[in-house]
């Protein structure tokens, strides 16, 4: 019998969660002042953890390049409840929390400059922070995700409440309560569920998600609890009209918690979608598609046309996340495997491009201290490293073929277009959208004469901001070279989710809640092989 | 050789990273010689690799090379490459000229800032131009068409601390993109219907099931109209068509060479090699290549009115350059698809020759290029000005120059097939061309010199490095022509028979000999009172005079041409600030008043409610001993009555 | 013997008084024993009904309800006096800083 400690001490998911918990402990010992030994330990840390990311990848990844369902020994957690903690990486998550621990050591070189007290602190908030990005991707159990789901929000609230900007007292509260405000519709609706299965499976309690799938639930019931899980992560994602705290909770944001917000909190929004929301309530998804999909289409236009008259430079990498991610969306709605596909490879390489970019304009604020356009112009000439950067990564989020954007934004559209048609056609306009506002950041930062004397003796780049930078932009580039190697870990993952996706919407709706016969593990063994 | 097709790519994009990443810690000669010499071998290799391709017998007559797998599964995507016959003339064009190009670069920029920069975009340029013309499918058609892109906004933008460069580069950029748009649309529609890209998996189903794509697919449209549509807007932004033509003479705030080689002698023929590569949907969609003659023949003779009243010599070839590609669409809508890259190919001599040549004249005038400052060049650059008039005559269409027959091809395809009203229309443009090219040659090197004394003193010949490929080009220019010599004229038209294999209906209608000499002739008569009316009015020893004359009698006319029709100012008002007007109405009112008003009505009705509330705590011990009182009652109420 | 209904109505009566006197009285050990009144109010009812009835356990809870009662006037006692020291006033309507 695996104790939760002895799985803490293997390769096991269980390290890859708590493992920055563990090694936020010893911070809340070191002194206020001590930033030096803290952003050392922490950046130790996060190599740690990504050293234990790639260890568990090499560990579990598929000779086919394929990427199985992997479970760590499930433990009892509310017995009376059959609450259970039971995590398990597939090719689902396995991308979105490796970019979560990817992203790590790179935001810690971001904000090395630009946080200036309390480092300790800050460095325990984004440690465990990844605890809940990780365990929420990694919880296979909907109680034990909703719990890691509140757990993100503490971090970031404090995030952007202690090391933010001006308004950071503002923009912390309205994050705070977006995200509330909608997470709490999903608990209810997540008891409801449990509640449901206990009676139909003689008073035996379960959360567990392979038991809630089960469920075979009448539409009437499925729209209600669609709305509430699909309210959760609209607002996380954020889908228009629920997408105004963002932009607030950017610009507020230490560069760090922009990179960690844009980079995989909001992926937590699609991921929701894509493992919840669709193959839990198929009808009720399917009769809710065409509202989603005007939200998704409008997000991706709307986020770029207010994108493009931003005066502030991080309110339009903020606004532009908007637009990324509604393509993101399209796709999940399309119920193509082209398009899901491309929506998963898409919500990477959103955090890799827009990732950069935050880390860019923080390497500006922390030299110029201001975002504003009208401050810069002809910063090439000065910083001519910084600019090989910035162009380089908005080149990544214009969706430049060769680089990583072009890839998923093409698969989402070209398979979206199969399904859907005409809606996929106006999304591809934001594609030109995107070329208009990305290039006037540019233009107004890099390029012209240099106006401001402020700015003529700007420093370029420093060592450590260019390791933070690089790695980015070689696997932007790597992905939109050969993608191949990072389409394949996931393609038969959501070729079997889609297969059962689609087999549920097809069925007809019934007039009683109902349990599906559970399908044992030799069964799905025989239809992966069967594959 | 053959199997070494993907270094040709491959090579440029290699010297680009050397370049770009440590160009400038290298030494400036090391840099020239990897900046000319990737091309260089990249030529090399092309030519083997021709040599060996027209030597051969291959399935299908073309030569596939499968590098890896971009994608697998449902959209399954190789990176590969094609050389078949349309590829291999284009391939031959882009080496060629590309590295003549390069070679002129040399010279051109030896003492600008920024020239290991300068040869990292340009090898980048080669290689992503020569992956779009050898790629085997759409996909990597379209990678290609936004490296040629990006390059091209780079290269726009070079002169990057100047206001204006930046702002025509990414004109230039977002512009393009409209037509990415449709091209991805296009390419939508057919993996949506075929479920992949290869052009000869495409082509082949297309052409033995036409019925596949003439059924009524959306809006009306065929899928065959819609794809060629699409495609054909796709092309309208690289080639510069009406209405998406405005970028281009905007993109002269690059170097000159950029210019010669992006600006006229390959990317914007890009379009023109997809519309001739997907000739087999646009011989299905008779609509839509009527609607690519029409917009070709307009734009035309729009760019080449516009090209009469300006003064900058590289504005001259830019719209000189809109008005040629519009010929060449002119000729691929109406099936004369060999006719279109024919024109391709002698258009990429001598505009190559042409612009280099204006560069030469630049170089010599310390960065002028105003002609009205000009004249009386040819004494001080002999070999830039005979080099710069055998263009323009090839341009005019002079026989037995390029521009002749191929010209002559393309309105010969219009007459053939009855279109008299376009057949007119291209013979009107011919004699415009013939007009403001030799417009510009009397402006620039006849009369008498207009600059200042100082410039006077610099004026001196360019550089072997830049002469040499001056005269190689107009090499090309004066002998290029004859690989395709009409029937008519005793010749085999061997251009038009390499080209048959890979073209669908490749027949095209024939018509008398007589008349065709006919039309041949008149062609050249206007051709030649084109060039003798310019010589009327600029040829004397004030050349502007004569202008100024006309400018007054004819000020509206002479105000619209030279502002270019106001299109850039109409394109402003009704598209430009309208949108920007939308989305700060979607910022300030939508964002902030409606969402955020919604949002912060509700947290402040939560807060009202707990101001209104609050006044029952008194405080006062008595009011809630009262409170409990009343409660307690009403709880005895409801348990006795309820 | 007495009949219940006069142990309930003088129950009811002091229960009343008690009332009246805890929502009308200013002096906070005015409304103390007021409340003390309404105690024993419910004691009588609950010794009444635990004759009433023969069993012991009503007149087991008013042991209880006694105890408290002085638990609470002796913590009552305290804090007035507490409350007195620093304000130098029991009188409740002046004791009104916990207002909203």
């Amino acid at each position: 019998m695996e104790t939760f400690f002895g799985l803490l001490a293997g390769n096991t998911l269980t390290r890859l969660v708590f493992f920055p918990t563990v090694a936020a402990v010893p911070l809340f010992f070191f002194t206020k002042t001590a930033s030096k030994a803290a952003k050392i330990y922490v950046l130790i840390a996060s190599l740690i953890e990504l050293a234990f990311g790639v260890l568990y990848l090499a560990a579990h990844l598929g000779r086919d390049g394929g990427f199985p369902l992997v479970h760590d020994t499930v433990l009892s957690w509310i017995s009376g409840y059959g609450v259970k903690y039971d995590l398990a990486m597939d090719g689902i998550s396995m991308p979105l929390v490796l970019l979560g621990i990817f992203l790590l050591p790179l935001v810690i070189l971001g904000s090395w400059r630009g946080i200036t007290e309390h480092w300790p602190m800050f460095g325990a908030s984004l440690l465990l922070l990844s605890t809940g990005v990780l365990g929420a991707l990694l919880a296979y159990d909907l109680f034990l995700f909703y719990v890691f789901w509140e757990v993100m929000l503490v971090p970031m609230y404090l995030l952007i409440g202690i090391w933010g900007g001006e308004r950071k007292i503002y923009a912390a509260v309205k994050f705070f309560l977006f995200t509330m405000a909608g997470s709490l519709l999903m608990l209810v609706a997540i008891l409801w569920m449990a509640w449901t299965f206990q009676r139909l499976n003689g008073g035996v309690w379960s959360f567990a998600y392979d038991d809630l799938l089960r469920l075979n639930l009448p539409l009437h019931q499925q729209v209600w609890l669609f709305a509430a899980f699909a309210l959760t992560f609209a607002i996380k994602v954020p889908m228009f009209p629920f997408h105004t705290w963002l932009p607030d909770a950017h610009v507020e944001a230490p560069t760090g918690g922009s990179v960690i917000l844009a980079g995989i909190l909001l992926k937590l929004g699609t991921y929701g979608f894509l493992r919840f929301a669709l193959p839990l309530f198929p009808h009720a998804s399917e009769v809710a598609r065409p509202l989603l999909l005007a939200l998704a289409v409008t997000g991706i236009l709307y986020g770029a046309l207010v994108a493009w008259v931003q005066v502030d430079m991080k309110k339009l990498v903020a606004y532009s996340s908007i637009a990324h991610l509604g393509f993101v969306m399209l796709g999940l709605l399309a119920a193509d495997v082209v398009a899901w596909q491309g929506s998963l490879l898409q919500m990477v390489n959103h955090g890799l491009s827009t990732g950069a970019l935050f880390l860019l304009v923080g390497m500006l604020y922390d030299r110029r201290h201001t975002k504003k356009f009208d401050e810069f112009g002809g910063l090439a000439r000065v910083m001519p490293i910084f600019a090989f950067f910035l162009v380089f990564a908005s080149l990544a989020s214009v969706g430049l073929p060769a680089l990583n954007g072009f890839v998923g934004e093409f698969m989402i559209l070209t398979g979206s277009f199969r399904t859907l048609g005409w809606p996929a056609a106006v999304a591809t306009f934001g594609v030109v959208l995107a070329a208009i506002y990305l290039l006037k950041m540019i233009q107004l930062t890099i390029w012209g004469p240099i106006t401001k004397d402020e700015n003529r003796k700007l420093a370029d780049l420093s060592f450590r901001e260019i390791a933070a930078l690089v790695p980015l932009c070689v696997l932007m580039l790597w992905i939109g070279v050969a993608p191949n190697t990072f389409l394949q870990p996931s393609r038969q993952t959501l070729e079997t989710v889609l297969a059962q996706y689609r087999q549920r919407v097809d069925e007809p709706d019934v007039r009683q809640a109902s349990l599906r016969p559970a399908t044992t593990g030799a069964e799905v063994a025989a239809t992966e092989a069967g594959r | 050789m053959l199997e070494l097709l993907w270094l040709i790519p491959i090579l440029p994009l290699a010297g680009a990273a050397v370049n770009g990443l440590l160009g400038r810690r290298l030494p400036k000669a090391l840099v020239t010689a990897v900046g000319v010499g990737a091309p260089l071998l990249s030529l090399l290799v092309a030519l083997g690799c021709l040599w060996e391709y027209a030597h051969g017998q291959f399935p299908n007559d073309a030569y596939d090379q499968v590098l890896y797998a971009w994608t697998t599964g449902d959209l399954s995507i190789p990176v590969a490459f094609l050389l078949d016959r349309l590829s291999a003339v284009m391939l031959f064009i882009v080496t060629f000229v590309g590295f003549w190009i390069h070679v002129y670069s040399a010279g051109y920029m030896a003492h600008e800032e920024g020239y290991s920069r300068y040869f990292a975009y340009l090898n980048l340029f080669m290689s992503a131009m020569l992956m779009l013309v050898l790629g085997n499918n759409y996909l990597v058609m379209f990678v290609g068409w936004e490296g040629v892109g990006l390059c091209s906004y780079l290269l726009i933008g070079f002169y990057y601390d100047q206001p204006f460069p930046p702002y025509a580069g990414k004109k230039a950029f977002i512009v393009n993109r409209v037509g990415d748009f449709a091209f991805l649309v296009g390419m939508f529609a057919l993996f949506a219907n075929f479920g992949t890209l290869n052009y000869h998996d495409l082509f082949t189903t297309i052409a033995t099931q036409p019925g596949l794509v003439t059924d009524h697919y959306t809006m009306g449209l065929p899928l065959a109209s819609f794809v060629a549509l699409c495609f054909f807007v796709g092309a309208m932004g690289k080639s510069a068509q009406i209405p998406l033509y405005v970028w281009l003479p905007d993109a002269m705030a690059g170097p000159t060479p950029v210019s010669a080689l992006i600006h006229a002698a390959t990317m914007v023929t890009a379009g023109v090699y997809m519309v001739v590569r997907s000739n087999v949907i646009y011989q299905l969609a008779p609509g839509v290549s009527q609607f690519v003659a029409v917009i070709g023949a307009a734009t035309a003779i729009f760019a080449a009115t516009i090209a009469i009243a300006q003064t900058d010599i590289k504005k001259v070839l830019a719209y000189s350059t809109v008005s040629q590609l519009g010929y060449m669409f002119l000729a691929a809508g109406l099936g004369a698809y060999s006719a279109a890259l024919f024109h391709v190919m002698t258009h990429a001599f001598f505009k190559a020759l042409l612009f280099l040549g204006s560069g030469s004249v630049i170089h010599a005038m310390g960065g002028e290029q105003d002609m009205s400052k000009m004249g009386g060049l040819k004494k001080y650059l002999p070999s830039t000005f005979r080099t710069y008039v055998i263009g323009a005559l090839a341009i005019a269409g002079i026989p037995p120059l390029a521009g002749f027959f191929s010209k002559d091809e393309i309105l010969h395809a219009a007459a053939a097939n009855g279109q008299w009203v376009l057949w007119a229309v291209g013979l009107i443009t011919a004699g415009l061309t013939a007009f403001y090219m030799f417009r510009s040659v009397f402006l620039t090197f006849f009369g008498s010199f207009r600059g200042t004394h100082e410039q006077e003193h610099h004026l001196h010949e360019s550089p072997p490095v830049m002469t040499i490929p001056l005269w190689i080009l107009a090499a090309g220019a004066v002998v290029a022509g004859f690989v395709g010599v009409p029937k008519v004229l005793g010749g085999i038209d061997r251009f038009h028979e390499w080209l048959q294999p890979v073209l669908f209906h490749p027949g095209q209608p024939e018509m008398g000999a007589g008349t065709e000499v006919l039309l041949i002739a008149i062609a050249v008569i206007v051709a030649a009172a084109g060039i003798f009316l310019a010589w009327r009015a600029y040829g004397g020893e004030d050349g502007l005079a004569n202008e100024r004359a006309w400018a007054a009698r004819f000020p509206t006319l002479h105000r619209v041409l030279a502002n270019k029709y106001y299109v850039d100012e109409i394109y402003d008002a009704l598209i430009v600030r309208p949108l920007a007007v939308l989305s700060r109405f979607f910022w300030k009112v939508v964002d902030t008043y409606v969402i955020d008003g919604t949002i912060n009505a509700g947290a402040y009705l939560t807060e009202l409610t707990g101001d209104v509330g609050r006044f029952s705590t008194t405080g006062n011990v008595r009011s809630y001993a009262l409170y409990f009182f009343v409660g307690v009652l009403l709880l005895g109420c409801w348990i006795a009555f309820g | 013997m007495v009949p219940i209904s006069w142990y309930l109505m003088l129950a009811a009566l002091l229960f009343a008084i008690g009332t009246i006197g805890a929502l009308t009285r200013r002096n906070g050990i005015s409304i103390f024993l007021s409340i003390e009144l309404m105690l024993n109010a419910a004691n009588l009812t609950l010794v009444a009904y635990s004759r009433q009835m023969g069993d012991r356990t009503g007149q087991l809870i008013v042991f209880f309800v006694m105890a408290v009662a002085a638990a609470e006037a002796a913590v009552g006692l305290a804090l007035f006096i507490a409350v007195f020291r620093s304000r130098r006033t029991i009188d409740v309507n002046r004791l009104n800083l916990m207002r909203w």
